[in-house]
C-alpha cells in the first residue's frame, strides 16, 4: 500500500539522518551559546536557526554581530557562505523531475550540506529520492537543530573549553567523512586534489568565504572538460 | 522589530534562494549538456572539498592526524564510525599537541 511505503521511507530517511542529527548537536548548541554572547536574545537564537537553517552562515553572521557591521554586510557575507548551495540546488534538482513543484519548494529548505550529499547517495536507488523519504531524514535534522539553539541560549555557558573539546574541528572532520562517501564517481580524486589546492590558494588570497565557490568551481569545471566518454543526457520532466 | 529580526529574515529569503535557484535556473533548459552533466556530477567532492582543505592546511599534527583516520576509517564504516574515529583522535591528541 502507497500510505505503508510512505511511512516506512520516511522513517528510513530518520534513520539516515541520525548520525547526521548527532553530529551537529554540538555545533547547534555552540550557536545557541554564541548567539546570547553576541547580544541575541533566546527567540533572535531560535528564530535565525530556524529559517536560515545553515549552521556554518549562522556562526560568520555572528562573527559580524559583534563587530558593529552594517545590516546589509552581515546579511550579504550569510549569502556569501550559503552561495555553494547553489550548485547544490542544480546538481539534486535533476533527479527531483517527478516532484510536483510544491514538494519541490518544500525540499529545498531543506537543502543543508549532509541532506544533499545523503540525497545524492540515495539517488542512486531504485525508485530515487522520495519526498518521504526526504522529509523524513530533513525534519529530524532541522529540529534538531532548532531545539538546540534553544537549549544553547540556555545552557551554552557550560561549554567553556571548546578547543580542548575539538569542537572547531569537528566539521571538517565530519565533512572530509561526506568527501570519501562520493570515491567512486568518475574523476573523484583529480576533482577533490583541484578543488583542494585551489579552495587553499584561493583561502590566502581572495579570502574567506569566497574560497569555497571558487574551489569548487575549478573541481567541476575539471570534471566538465575532461573527456569521460559517453553519458546518457539527463531529460527534466 | 529590531534590526536583528531584520536581518535574520533577509538572510532567511536569500538563503532559500541559493537552495531553489540552482534548480530554477536549470530546469528552463530542456536537455543538459553532457558536460554539464559531468560538472555537476563533480559538485559533492568539489564543495564538500572546499570546507575541509583550508583547515587541514593550517591544521597541526592532532588536526592532520585526525583527518587521516577519518578517511580510512571512511574505507571501511559509515559516517558514524568516521566522525567518532576522527573525533576521538582529535581530543586525544590535542592533549599532547594543544
Amino acid at each position: 500500500m502507497a500510505g505503508q511505503d510512505a511511512r516506512s521511507d520516511f522513517w528510513r530517511g530518520v534513520r539516515a539522518g541520525l548520525p547526521v542529527a548527532v553530529s551537529i548537536v554540538p555545533f547547534g548548541i555552540l550557536f545557541g551559546a554564541l548567539a546570547i554572547d553576541n547580544g541575541f536574545t533566546t527567540f533572535e537564537a531560535v528564530l535565525m536557526s530556524a529559517t536560515v537553517y545553515a549552521g556554518a552562515s549562522q556562526l560568520v553572521g555572528l562573527q559580524l554581530f559583534g563587530q558593529h557591521v552594517p545590516a546589509w554586510l552581515i546579511v550579504f557575507s550569510i549569502f556569501a557562505v550559503n552561495f555553494r548551495h547553489v550548485l547544490y540546488s542544480a546538481a539534486i534538482g535533476r533527479r527531483l523531475g517527478h516532484w510536483p513543484n510544491w514538494k519541490k519548494a518544500i525540499g529545498f529548505f531543506f537543502l543543508v550540506d549532509p541532506q544533499y550529499a545523503e540525497a545524492e547517495r540515495e539517488a542512486g536507488r531504485p525508485g530515487g529520492i522520495g519526498f518521504s523519504w526526504y522529509m523524513g531524514m530533513g525534519l529530524l535534522i532541522y529540529l534538531g537543530w532548532v531545539v538546540e539553539a534553544w537549549i544553547g541560549s540556555i545552557a551554552g555557558r557550560f561549554i567553556t573549553d571548546p578547543h580542548a573539546l575539538g569542537l572547531d574541528f569537528l566539521l571538517p572532520i565530519y565533512f572530509l567523512g561526506l568527501v570519501m562517501e562520493f570515491r567512486h564517481r568518475p574523476l573523484w580524486l583529480p576533482v577533490v586534489a583541484v578543488s583542494a589546492v585551489v579552495s587553499v590558494v584561493a583561502y590566502h588570497t581572495v579570502g574567506s568565504p569566497w574560497h569555497v565557490t571558487i574551489g569548487a568551481l575549478a573541481g567541476i569545471l575539471l570534471a566538465a572538460i575532461m573527456p569521460t566518454g559517453r553519458r546518457p543526457q539527463t531529460v527534466l520532466a | 522589530m529590531s534590526v536583528n529580526i531584520w536581518i535574520i529574515l533577509s538572510a532567511a529569503v536569500l538563503t532559500y534562494l541559493t537552495r531553489a535557484g540552482g534548480h530554477l535556473v536549470l530546469s528552463r533548459f530542456e536537455r543538459i549538456h553532457p558536460r554539464v552533466e559531468a560538472g555537476l556530477d563533480a559538485v559533492p567532492a568539489a564543495v564538500l572539498t572546499t570546507l575541509v582543505a583550508p583547515a587541514a592546511a593550517s591544521g597541526g599534527p592532532a588536526e592532520i592526524a585526525s583527518l587521516v583516520v577519518a578517511a580510512i576509517a571512511a574505507l571501511r564504516g559509515g559516517m558514524l564510525t568516521v566522525f567518532l574515529c576522527g573525533g576521538a583522535t582529535l581530543i586525544v591528541l590535542r592533549q599532547f599537541f594543544g
